[in-house]
C-alpha cells in the first residue's frame, strides 16, 4: 500500500475561509495489512474528513506492516487507529470508523453527549 | 528397564527456590499466568526470570509494561541489582512501555489487537527473544472499550506466543472470586502461580502457589518467598529430602558435668539442640558457654540473639566468669541481633542463611526461639524451625535453641511443635522448695545417646555453670540451701553415731581394764593367801615334828617307850 500522504482535494469556498484558522487537522490512520477492516477505515476516514474538515486536514495513512517500528514509537495497541496529532490535546479513535458519532467526538468535534 | 520419561522441558527462572519447586522451570515455549494482588512481587518475580534468562540462560527477553514506564521499571529493579539499561543496551531485553490512556480513546467500529501483535512480534525478533513478559495484560480492558473483542483477542494473543515458541510469563490481578479479575486464567492454562502477601499480626510474609501446571509435577504447597536486596526467593520446605549424613563426632557442651550426663561425650556434631526453661532458669548460659566452648576448639560460633544486645550478653555472662570479647575480637565468635518483628519469619530464615554461609560457623545459636511465636503462628514457627533445621544441617552446624516456657503452662506440652524436631533436649526448670527458687536441670531426650535420667542442681557461679547432684533421700528431692540443711543434718548424725560407736568402744575398753586389774588383785591376794598357807603349813609340819621329837625325847628319859620301839624293831 502506498504511505504517501492523502492530499486533501481543493478547497471549496468555506473551506478557503477555514484554512486561514489555525486549527489545520494533521490526521494518521494506522492499519495493518489491506483486510476488509482497514479498507473500510480508510473509506470512512476519507469520507468522515470530506464531510466534516474539507480543506483543513492532513491525513496519511500507514500500514503497520510496513513499518512496525512505528506500532511502539506511536504506542499503537489496536487497529485500525486514528490519532488526531493537531491541534492538540491528542485522541485517538480505534475501529473501523464506522460510528461517524464517535468520530466527531473523538475529534472534538462535538461535545460528549 | 527403566525407561527415560520424557519431560515437559522446562525453562529454568534461575530464581533460588522456585526451579526446584516446579522441578526446573517454567513450562517452555508456553504462556504462564502469575496472579496476586497489588504489591505481592508479580512484576518482580518477572523481571527476575527476564533479567536471569538474559544473564545467565543467554536468553533475550521482551518486557511489555501496560503498568509502569521503562524509566520507572529500570530504576525499580536496579535497586534488586538488575542493571537493565545495559541489558537493553547489548539487546539482551527489550523493554516495551504500552501507553493506554482512556480518555484519549474513543471507540468507533471494530478494531483488533494486531497493533500490539506487531509490536510484540517486532521486539521479540529485535532480540530474537525466548522470553516474553506481559505485565499486566488486564490494563488493556480498562484502557479499551469493548470486553468481547479484547477476550477474542487475548485469545489469540496467547495462541500466537504458543506458535512463536516463547515463554511467556502473564501477570494478572486478584479477582475477587476467580484468581484473576479477567478470569485471564481461562486462556493461560498451562502454568498458574498465584502470589500472596498477607499480614499477620503487623509483620508481613509473602507466599507463593503453584495452582497448576500442566503436564508436570509440581511441588502444591504454600511457599513462603522473600524478597530482598538479592531478588526473589522461594524457600521450600520440602526441598531438603532428609538426606544429610548424620555425624558420630562428638562434641563438647562446655559444661563438663552436662557433657557427664549426655555420655561423656556431649552432643552429636550437627544435631540440634533444645535448652527451654522457665525464665531465668540460665538457658542463655547455657547457650554462651556452648559456643565459647567453640570458640576454644578454635571453632567459629554464630549467636542470633533476639531478646538482648550482643553488649548486654557479654556483660551479664561475665558476671559468672566467661568473657566472650576476646573470641568476638579474634572473629570466632560473632553475634547478630534484632527484634524478631523486625521481619517476618521467612526474612529471618533468609537472614540466618545468608549469615551462616557467609560466616560458615560450626556453631549456631538462636535465643530465644519463642520471641518468634506472637498470637496464633506457632505452626509457622515450626515450619521456620524445620527449614531451618535443614538449612543448618546441611551446612553442617551444630544448632542450639532456646525456648521460654511461660510459668503456669506444662513444659513438655508447650514446646512439643518443635520438640518432636531437635535431636536433645535440655529441660531447665525451678525447684520451689523452702521459700526458695532453685534451677533444677534435667535431658529430656538425647537422641542416639545414653543420657543421665536424674535431675540435677543447676548452679550458677561466679566461675560458670555447676551442674550438683541433688538430694535425694525420704523427703523428696531436695535443692539449694535445703540441700545443704538436710547434708547438714545427715553429716551431724553421722557424726553423732561415729561418736556413739567411739564411746561404747572405750566402755568396753575400761572394762576390760577394770576385769583385768580385778584378776590381777585376785592374783595377788591369792599370791600373798598361798604364802601365809605355805606358811602355816610350814609351821605345822615344824610343830609336829618338835613334838615327835620332845615325844621320842620324853620316851628316852622315861625310858618307857625305848623298848616298845626296840620291839617293835625287834620283832620284825
Amino acid at each position: 500500500m502506498k504511505m504517501k500522504p492523502i492530499k486533501p482535494k481543493p478547497a471549496s469556498r468555506e473551506a478557503r475561509t477555514a484554512e486561514v484558522k489555525p486549527s489545520t487537522y494533521v490526521l494518521r490512520l494506522y492499519v495493518a495489512g489491506m483486510l476488509p477492516q482497514s479498507v473500510r477505515a480508510i473509506d470512512n476516514v476519507k469520507k468522515f474528513c470530506e464531510e466534516n474538515l474539507r480543506g483543513r486536514y492532513e491525513l496519511e495513512v500507514i500500514d503497520l506492516h510496513q513499518q512496525p517500528q512505528l506500532a511502539q514509537g506511536e504506542q499503537i495497541i489496536a487497529v485500525p487507529t486514528l490519532i488526531k496529532k493537531l491541534p492538540l490535546p491528542l485522541r485517538r479513535i480505534i475501529g473501523d470508523m464506522s460510528k461517524t458519532e464517535r468520530i466527531l467526538v473523538g475529534l472534538d468535534l462535538r461535545k460528549k453527549a | 528397564m527403566a525407561k527415560t520419561r520424557t519431560q515437559l522441558p522446562k525453562s529454568p527462572t534461575g530464581i533460588q527456590g522456585l526451579d526446584e519447586i516446579t522441578g526446573g522451570g517454567l513450562p517452555k515455549g508456553r504462556p504462564t499466568l502469575i496472579c496476586g494482588s497489588a504489591g505481592c512481587g508479580k512484576t518482580l518475580l518477572a523481571m527476575e526470570f527476564l533479567v536471569r534468562g538474559a544473564t545467565q540462560f543467554n536468553e533475550p527477553g521482551v518486557f511489555m509494561a501496560f503498568e509502569e514506564t521503562a524509566k520507572d521499571l529500570t530504576q525499580n529493579v536496579a535497586s534488586l541489582g538488575f542493571d537493565l539499561k545495559d541489558l537493553i543496551a547489548r539487546k539482551k531485553i527489550v523493554l516495551d512501555f504500552v501507553y493506554i490512556e482512556r480518555s484519549e480513546i474513543e471507540e468507533s467500529g471494530e478494531y483488533d489487537l494486531e497493533g500490539l501483535f506487531i509490536r510484540l512480534g517486532q521486539a521479540v525478533d529485535a532480540v530474537h527473544a525466548k522470553r516474553v513478559v506481559l505485565d499486566t495484560i488486564e490494563s488493556l480492558f480498562s484502557g479499551l472499550p469493548n470486553t468481547l473483542i479484547l477476550r477474542a483477542e487475548l485469545r489469540r494473543l496467547f495462541r500466537w506466543l504458543k506458535d512463536k515458541g516463547v515463554t511467556a510469563i502473564i501477570t494478572g490481578e486478584r479477582g475477587d472470586e476467580t484468581l484473576t479479575r479477567q478470569g485471564l486464567e481461562e486462556y493461560v492454562s498451562d502454568c498458574v502461580i498465584v502470589l500472596d502477601h498477607r499480614v499477620n499480626e503487623q509483620v508481613s510474609s509473602r507466599r507463593l502457589r503453584i495452582v497448576k501446571y500442566r503436564g508436570s509435577t509440581h511441588g502444591t504447597n504454600e511457599y513462603p518467598f522473600l524478597i530482598d536486596e538479592d531478588g526473589f526467593s522461594v524457600l521450600p520446605v520440602t526441598s531438603l529430602g532428609l538426606q544429610e549424613i548424620a555425624s558420630t563426632a562428638r562434641i563438647s557442651t562446655g559444661i563438663p558435668r552436662y557433657d557427664a550426663m549426655l555420655g561423656g561425650e556431649g552432643y552429636y556434631k550437627g544435631s540440634s539442640v533444645l535448652v527451654s526453661g522457665t525464665a531465668g532458669t540460665g538457658k542463655t548460659s547455657v547457650a554462651v558457654l556452648f559456643a565459647e566452648a567453640a570458640c576454644r576448639r578454635g571453632e567459629r560460633a554464630l549467636y542470633f540473639a533476639f531478646e538482648e544486645s550482643p553488649s548486654q550478653i557479654m556483660r551479664n555472662m561475665r558476671s559468672i566468669g566467661i568473657d566472650l570479647e576476646p573470641w568476638v575480637k579474634k572473629g570466632l565468635l560473632r553475634f547478630h541481633a534484632n527484634r524478631p518483628t523486625f521481619a517476618g519469619l521467612e526474612m529471618h530464615v533468609l537472614t540466618i542463611s545468608k549469615t551462616v554461609k557467609a560466616f560458615k560457623p560450626q556453631v549456631v545459636i538462636i535465643d530465644p526461639l519463642t520471641s518468634f511465636i506472637t498470637g496464633n503462628n506457632e505452626n509457622e514457627v515450626k515450619m521456620m524451625v524445620m527449614r531451618l533445621l535443614d538449612l543448618l544441617k546441611m551446612n553442617k552446624c551444630t544448632v542450639l535453641f532456646t525456648s521460654l516456657i511461660l510459668n503456669g503452662t506444662v513444659p513438655e506440652q508447650n514446646q512439643v511443635h518443635v520438640a518432636s524436631l531437635v535431636d536433645t533436649w535440655l529441660l531447665l526448670r525451678d525447684i520451689e522448695i523452702g521459700g526458695e527458687r532453685n534451677r533444677g536441670a534435667y535431658i529430656l531426650k538425647s537422641r542416639g545417646m545414653a543420657h543421665t535420667n536424674q535431675i540435677r542442681e543447676f548452679l550458677l557461679t561466679d566461675h560458670g555453670v555447676e551442674l550438683r547432684d541433688v538430694y535425694v533421700g525420704p523427703s523428696g528431692v531436695l535443692t539449694g540451701s535445703a540441700r545443704l540443711v538436710q547434708e547438714a543434718q545427715e553429716k551431724a548424725v553421722q557424726t553423732l553415731r561415729e561418736q556413739e560407736v567411739e564411746s561404747r568402744q572405750l566402755e568396753l575398753e575400761r572394762k576390760r581394764t577394770v576385769l583385768d586389774a580385778q584378776i590381777a588383785a585376785l592374783r595377788a591376794e591369792f599370791a600373798v593367801q598361798e604364802i601365809a598357807s605355805m606358811k602355816i603349813i610350814g609351821q605345822e609340819q615344824a610343830q609336829e615334828a618338835q613334838l615327835m621329837q620332845e615325844r621320842v625325847d620324853m620316851g628316852l628319859s622315861r625310858k618307857a617307850d625305848v623298848k616298845t620301839n626296840r620291839q617293835k624293831g625287834d620283832s620284825k
